[in-house]
């Protein structure tokens, strides 16, 4: 226990922006896991493997010389490719099915991820080097890499283009229908195969966008996922499904819930902090709907 | 019938009191295999019986492992001093107290484990389908990350169980634990049969069909889940405590709280014989246990790339499992009226 943060209001400071910048990157995250579960209605367990498959590509577009940041633009292509493959190798098979059934198969799908990243790969901790530099405020006793602040930025970007994308075109409003009632979609014309396929390839590409930045913002490593879906899962049921200003809000949250947790406890019980944060979150929803007999749905 | 059942038993029973004898070579791959049916047993306690599928009985498993070695080495030496010396052994355990500190050290692991589920259980078991799932999941993840912060308990470089005393060897070591698991695996059948055969069984199997409608027939579902668990827990705990002696060295992410690997495979293994039955589990395992083994030693390796690939096919294609498989066979077998349209009505609905 070190309570040195609450001593010296520079290190909050450092903490809070920090934290803040960290959870803008969460919240792309976790928009990508509301849309398909609130779209397909599956738990995807492998979106955080998918969310380091997006770093690895921005990581080995620096190996080969280019800047990573075009990792951005490039991640997300090929991640949906890969999005739409897994759609329709595995996950149209438990779309209709049982919740539990789309868990286990995704806890399937991550193991193989992160073991063939692995050996891909490598297990080695990597990051791509912006040369960004930093930014130094209040006679520097606040440091900010700059790539943090280029990754929040390029974030928004996304998912204010995703935003724009779901009102106007044909697509965003086929999936905003069949997320309101699949068979009604279906009834009037709304190929709804096509549709998943889709939102799983767009949330796909929104863990590349997202794995490409932390891959420049901090490390990246073959068994990294599952605090990031862990992390996503945390910020939609604490924001609910289809709350996009809640998302924002609640990742911005965990982000500095997490920086002030790596201060206090110490870093070797962050992820474990973040998992306890987890169980401690469901409970309390579950104590508060249980008052009016109504349980989590 | 009640004779052919007999038999039945009897000669399992006899089979495994001869196992270690007549493979000789296999001892710990069988203790390993017992560990892994009761695991599977008790997933399927809550998990199958229950309808509640938890991907956090691995923390009953990790709490009972560290408990049964903290204990048998605390009851006799520094448990502080003893994990800092890391691999060189100060201390050296006794035959007598080895064996006394194993015993007690596994009744901790079995009991404990069982009071925290019933602690717990009141706020987790409240949360339903996935948010319970994601929830275990969570406190199973957690406990493997904030023990391996804890010092005393060897934090990341793990923590070596007292070595087996000085007798007999490695075929010594080798029977004792196999008998322990084995004698745990009876105790963990004749419990878990005879609370089947109880109207224990019905009240989870009403919790799992509904639990509204359980609940409006005035059944206290949630006392009932609790004792689910905890049963679940005990077991749990217990195996834990064993396979941490077997194994002879604790590490928090890839021994005690695995959820990569135990935490999966108690689910896998229940899945793979058929959720909900009485033998179900025990096939699973066996089956599981086998085919692992094959895949570990021939694809050195692949084995996470061949378990994804086993999870994905198991859950997609065969939900129902062994035993769901050989029901749809040969339904008489299990003392069903065939009544076809009624049971494609049933299928229908699932």
């Amino acid at each position: 226990m070190d309570f040195m943060v609450f001593q010296y209001p520079m290190i909050s400071i450092q903490a809070c922006l920090d934290g803040i910048l960290l959870g803008i990157l969460f919240a792309l995250i976790a928009y990508g896991m509301a849309l398909q579960w609130g779209v397909m209605n599956i738990i995807n367990i492998a979106q955080g493997d998918l969310v380091i498959l997006g770093g690895y590509i921005a990581y080995f577009m620096y190996l080969y010389g280019i800047h990573p940041a075009w990792g951005v633009i490039v991640s997300p292509i090929i991640m949906y490719f890969v999005g739409v493959g897994l759609y329709k190798l595995v996950i149209n098979k438990v779309v209709d099915r049982d919740l539990f059934i789309s868990i286990l198969a995704t806890f399937g799908i991550s193991i193989l991820f992160m073991q063939l990243m692995n050996f891909a790969f490598g297990a080695d901790v990597v990051l791509a080097n912006s040369g960004y530099g930093t930014t130094f405020l209040f006679d520097s006793n606040v440091v900010l890499p700059n790539s943090k602040i280029f990754s929040a930025f390029v974030s928004i970007v996304f998912a204010i283009c995703l935003v724009i994308y779901m009102k106007k075109s044909k697509l965003g409003r086929a999936i905003r229908a069949t997320a309101q009632n699949s068979r009604a979609a279906k009834i009037l014309g709304v190929d709804t195969e096509k549709v998943y396929a889709a939102t799983f390839g767009i949330n796909a590409a929104l863990c590349g966008v997202a794995g490409a930045l932390i891959s420049i913002t901090f490390t990246i490593h073959p068994y990294m996922g599952l605090p990031y879906t862990i992390r996503s899962f945390m910020i939609v049921i604490v924001a609910g499904l289809g709350n996009l200003p809640g998302v924002a809000l609640s990742g911005m949250g965990l982000g500095v819930f997490e920086e002030f947790a790596d201060y206090i406890l110490g870093t070797e019980f962050r992820i474990g902090s973040v998992f306890l944060l987890l169980v401690l979150i469901l409970v309390y929803r579950r104590f508060k709907l249980s008052k009016k007999r109504e349980y989590l749905k | 019938m009640i004779n052919k059942n007999l038999v039945i038993y009897l000669s399992i029973l006899i089979f495994g009191l001869a196992a270690p004898f007549i493979f000789p070579a296999f001892k710990v791959q069988l203790s390993i295999l017992c560990v892994l049916i009761i695991l599977a047993m008790t997933w399927n306690i809550q998990g199958g019986e229950m309808g509640y599928n938890s991907f956090g009985n691995i923390l009953f498993y990790g709490l009972g492992m560290y408990l049964c070695a903290s204990v048998q080495v605390g009851m006799f030496f520094p448990l502080a001093e003893w994990t800092e010396s890391g691999g060189e052994k100060t201390f050296v355990h006794t035959p007598a107290q080895f064996f006394q500190g194993f015993g007690v050290g596994l009744a901790v692991a079995a009991v404990v484990p069982a009071i925290v589920a019933g602690l717990i259980g009141y706020s987790i078991l409240g949360l339903r389908g996935h948010y319970f799932a994601i929830c275990t999941l969570g406190l199973g993840v957690a406990a493997g990350e904030i023990s391996g912060g804890i010092e005393i308990i060897g934090a990341g470089q793990g923590f070596t169980t007292p070595p087996f005393p000085d007798f007999g060897g490695l075929e010594a070591r080798g029977e004792f634990f196999y008998f322990c698991s084995f004698i745990s695996l009876v105790l963990t059948f004749i419990v878990v049969k005879s609370i089947y055969s109880t109207r224990f069984k019905l009240v989870l199997n009403a919790i799992r069909d509904n639990e509204d409608k359980a609940e409006a027939m005035g059944i206290q579902t949630m006392k009932y889940k609790i004792i689910g668990w905890m049963i679940s827990a005990f077991f749990c705990g217990l195996a834990g405590g064993i396979m941490g002696g077997l194994v002879g060295y604790i590490d928090s992410t890839d021994v005690a709280f695995d959820g990569r690997e135990m935490g999966v495979f108690m689910v896998l293994m229940a899945i793979l014989g058929g959720k909900g039955t009485l033998w179900g589990p025990i096939i699973g395992a066996s089956v599981f246990h086998i085919f692992k083994e094959g895949f570990w030693t021939f694809f050195l390796g692949w084995q996470y790339v061949a378990l994804g690939v086993l999870i994905v096919v198991i859950v997609i294609y065969f939900p129902e499992g062994i035993m769901g498989w050989l029901r749809e066979k040969y339904p008489e077998r299990f003392g069903e009226v065939v009544d076809e349209a009624d049971r494609k009505a049933q299928v229908e609905l699932k």
